[in-house]
């Protein structure tokens, strides 16, 4: 399924769905989230408009000269876990990343009608391929944890959790879990 | 009275810079062969998928000259040491960090060290390395460098099992350590354990215990062997899959490496390594 940020219908998605992503993406991690709740707590405004906008959780290597960006794979979400759902509720639309999201974060994902999609950490080489554009936005001083404004074509990941409650990391290991 | 080897250290910094560039760009052979009998093995379609990108991630790094992960990671060198070796020209752990300095600038490899869990300020240049010596009798030098990514680090355990618990405990504590891990630690993984010894030497043992060469080949131990053969086993019955989205292959080799203990002990470390796995050795 070839997909367009922002999601037209994201209540269409279902855990497990394979997708190309296309649009534009911020790149945070840890340190960058931190600023960004230091600048909600402050009554600041955040470095881009987080209403409709994807986080790709994200810190890649230099770029070769001639080439838009470093390896570029997902990093583990969670990390960003007690700061998603501030971002959440105001309007964040989609997370691209790896690994389980916490209880309080879902909640927060369904609740305002944010979808988390699972892109395949180790295939870096590969996800930087996909992306055309990139320019930091803020906290240079971060280096690889600086906030870009990224544009991806083709961006493979797949829906980890939907709008319907449905989790990837649940659904798919129960599967093929053997008992002892 | 065997004579003194002088090496210069300057022969260490090429080597180290050479090897981080060509770990972090590179998969190696045997852990690509690894990969690919994990994907023959995989039940889940997605799962296989998944292989089959990490195969291809692993061609297109190596021919367009860029790391396959973009954690370029903590430079873990061991570095085993000949008495009869006598470094000349300077400062040996000068010279290592120097060389991983030059290796990730040469190799557009990022710097993800900070100088203190505390104040966390990038220190730019990727050092300092984290070095083990061993001082073994001889003149010659082995170096091996590990890339260690930070994901799968965070999932590893340290525990202080009792002798009671034995090695059904041990086993317990590995497949809790792999479900708690789930997707986090980026399977299909490498699982170096390190038993006995102290607090301290478990968790160093499990950290060499990922540098075995090839992935995947048993321990020389027997009884070792038997443990890792049927760790594999219960490790991919948790069905996790690769990159955890559900499979049948979570884990594609685990290496347990053992140390006399105190009477009274039985500790258990579990280092954890993602799908890119970086380890590179040389003998000088």
């Amino acid at each position: 399924m070839n997909l367009t940020l922002p999601l037209d219908d994201p209540s269409s998605l279902h855990a497990g769905d394979s997708v190309t992503l296309n649009g534009t993406v911020y790149t945070a991690r840890d340190a960058a989230h931190a600023r960004f709740l230091e600048a909600i707590d402050a009554g600041e405004d955040l470095p881009f408009d987080v209403a409709g906008a994807t986080i790709y959780f994200v810190g890649p290597t230099p770029a070769r000269p001639g080439h838009v960006i470093g390896s570029a794979g997902p990093t583990t979400a969670s990390r960003c876990d007690a700061y998603s759902p501030a971002l959440v509720e105001r309007g964040l639309a989609a997370m691209i990343g790896k690994g389980r999201r916490n209880a309080e974060v879902k909640s927060s994902m369904l609740e305002h009608g944010c979808v988390y999609f699972g892109a395949i950490e180790g295939t870096a080489a590969l996800l930087s391929q996909c992306i055309t554009a990139a320019e930091i936005v803020a906290y240079e001083d971060l280096g690889a944890e600086a906030v870009r404004k990224l544009t991806i074509e083709n961006f493979p990941a797949l829906v980890v959790n939907d709008l319907h409650g449905a989790d990837l990391y649940d659904d798919g290991p129960a599967r093929y879990r053997r008992s002892g | 009275m065997s004579e003194l080897r002088a090496v210069d250290v300057a022969e260490v910094e090429a080597v180290v810079r050479k090897l981080c560039v060509e770990a972090n760009h590179e998969l190696r052979e045997d852990h690509v062969a690894a990969l690919q009998r994990g994907r023959d093995a995989e039940e889940s379609p997605i799962g296989r998928e998944v292989f089959d990108r990490l195969l291809e991630n692993a061609r297109v790094s190596a021919a367009e000259r860029i790391a396959f992960c973009q954690d370029t990671g903590y430079a873990v060198v061991f570095l085993t040491i000949g008495q009869d070796v006598h470094f000349v020209g300077g400062s040996l752990a000068e010279a290592i960090d120097r060389g991983v300095a030059e290796g990730y600038s040469d190799g557009y490899l990022r710097a993800s060290l900070v100088r203190s869990p505390v104040d966390r300020v990038n220190t730019g240049d990727n050092t300092p390395a984290m070095v083990h010596y061993d001082l073994v009798p001889g003149s010659g030098i082995e170096l091996t460098l590990l890339v260690k990514g930070a994901g799968c680090d965070n999932m590893s355990a340290l525990r202080m099992l009792t002798p009671a618990a034995g090695v059904e405990g041990m086993k317990r504590f590995v497949v809790e350590t792999i479900e708690k891990a789930g997707p986090s630690a980026s399977p299909p993984v490498t699982v170096g354990i390190g038993m006995g010894g102290t607090f301290d030497r478990a968790a160093v043992l499990a950290k060499r215990a990922l540098t075995r060469n090839p992935t995947g080949s048993p321990s020389p131990d027997p009884l070792l062997a038997e443990l890792e053969a049927e760790l594999v086993d219960a490790i991919n019955a948790t069905g996790i899959g690769p990159a955890g989205f559900g499979g049948t292959v979570t884990t594609v080799a685990v290496h347990v490496e053992a140390y006399p203990t105190h009477i009274a002990a039985f500790p258990v470390a579990i280092n954890l390594d993602c799908h890119s796995h970086r380890v590179r050795s040389v003998t000088l």
